[in-house]
């Protein structure tokens, strides 16, 4: 049963380690961003403090929408989503395979980047710990809903706009609640409550995405 | 010596854009035998192929393997089969050993031939760690009908397989079929080439003119 699963697994990571180029862009875009700011803004460490938490999960936010347009699309082109519909292993499980080795090239190491970047925008020292939590948690979540969006737009040809549109308010959630629990750590208040959303969105779409996707895959694929 | 039908294929119609691209396709296959997919482009081959693979569904008409309803028995059906379509899913990047790798293990082959036996016997000897983008269109395809070998699926069905291969690349491939056949396999394939293969039963597909 899970040998589709480590099967799609290795073989992602393997082309994402073949294509170092084209995963690197999101993180690259994050960082590149995120050191622009002081430049375009003011590199006054008090008013950088005051938006930093925002910036950060904003831009994270763009990076993993940036990078999950791709998630089926090479697939799609060559065939290789086709054999993976028809085949007679659960689409689910394939799906979440895919998911799970989107969130390791893209989500986790923008949320081992993102303390440095916290530093660079005068991050309070406080806001470290929730920040990393809640991206740990926040890209894992935006890699599973950005791939429903995925999965219904893969077969148009001009699906980048629609996917953003999709998916944009799905996103929403996410953000609120993973840059007010930085804030609400700068501030002086307890994380529990916004990280324990977080939490709870993960689990809830960790079950609803890949049954989600599966269908959009389907639908798309069946035209 | 008569044999009950594995696949029967019960009055298939498909429709798109409302127009009828084929109706009424009743068709019985059984072990050992090939069929033949035969008609002039556009004429609804991938199309049919695409929806014995049940990648797409019929309009009308239904599937039934071994006596069951595909619709209902998907899982069923899916594990008996094996889909070569026009898009062969080899993914660029990796070479033709990793491709083989990845299917070996979707398929669960357990066979004791080892990876490089196998692209050897299809002429890619020497060519396993090359990405599949520097490798020709024919070496592609081959590397490709690797998949043919590791997989123990009872029906092949094979859009254009023939495609881009050369001349001893087909008498290996009709040679697969051949031996496929014997074992009581099944395969139906699109082509516009005449097979050098006996008893290949042919069926003509036609045009549909009419416009719902």
């Amino acid at each position: 049963m899970g040998y589709g699963f480590a099967a799609i697994l290795r073989r992602d990571l393997l082309l994402a380690f073949r294509n170092r180029g084209e995963i690197a862009n999101p993180i690259i875009f994050f960082f590149i961003v995120v050191t622009l700011i002081p430049l375009g803004l003011t590199p006054e460490p008090s008013r950088l403090a005051e938006i930093a938490p925002g910036i950060l999960w904003v831009m994270a936010l763009l990076a993993s929408l940036l990078s999950v347009e791709g998630l089926f699309h090479s697939d799609y082109r060559d065939g290789t989503l086709e054999q993976l519909v028809i085949s007679p292993q659960p689409l689910y499980l394939m799906v979440l395979a895919k998911i799970l080795a989107h969130w390791l090239i893209t989500g986790l190491p923008l949320t081992l980047l993102a303390p440095v970047l916290g530093m660079m925008l005068s991050l309070p020292a406080a806001g470290y710990l929730p920040l990393v939590l809640g991206l740990l948690m926040g890209t894992a979540v935006l890699s599973l809903l950005g791939a429903i969006g995925a999965g219904l737009t893969v077969a148009l040809r001009k699906g980048g706009l629609l996917l953003s549109l999709i998916v944009m308010p799905l996103y929403m959630p996410v953000l609120i609640f993973g840059a007010s629990a930085v804030q609400r750590s700068v501030d002086g208040f307890s994380v529990q409550g916004p990280l324990a959303v977080m939490g709870a969105l993960l689990a809830f779409s960790l079950l609803i995405a890949p049954f989600a996707t599966a269908g959009a895959l389907r639908v798309s694929m069946h035209g | 010596m008569s044999q009950t039908p594995q696949l029967i294929l019960d009055s298939i119609a498909f429709e798109r854009d409302d127009c009828l691209l084929f109706s009424g396709i009743c068709l019985s296959l059984e072990s050992g035998e090939i069929l033949q997919i035969e008609g002039p482009n556009g004429v609804g081959k991938t199309t049919l192929l695409r929806i014995l693979s049940t990648a797409l569904m019929p309009t009308a008409g239904k599937l039934l393997w071994q006596g069951n309803d595909v619709a209902r028995h998907r899982q069923l059906y899916l594990q008996n089969l094996l889909f070569l379509g026009h898009l062969p899913g080899l993914k660029q990047s990796l070479s033709p050993i990793e491709n083989l790798i990845w299917w070996r293990r979707i398929y669960r082959d357990r066979s004791p031939l080892t990876n490089e036996e196998i692209l050897g016997s299809l002429g890619l000897c020497g060519y396993e760690d090359i990405p599949c983008y520097a490798l020709s269109a024919g070496q592609q395809r081959r590397a490709v009908l690797a998949r043919l070998l590791v997989t123990e699926a009872p029906l092949w069905i094979l859009d254009e397989p023939f495609t881009a291969i050369d001349k001893q690349g087909v008498a290996d491939l009709e040679a697969l079929l051949i031996a496929h056949a014997r074992r009581g396999g099944m395969a139906v394939l699109s082509t516009h080439q005449d097979l050098g293969i006996a008893n290949v039963r042919r069926f003509p597909l036609v045009a549909s003119a009419e416009v719902v």
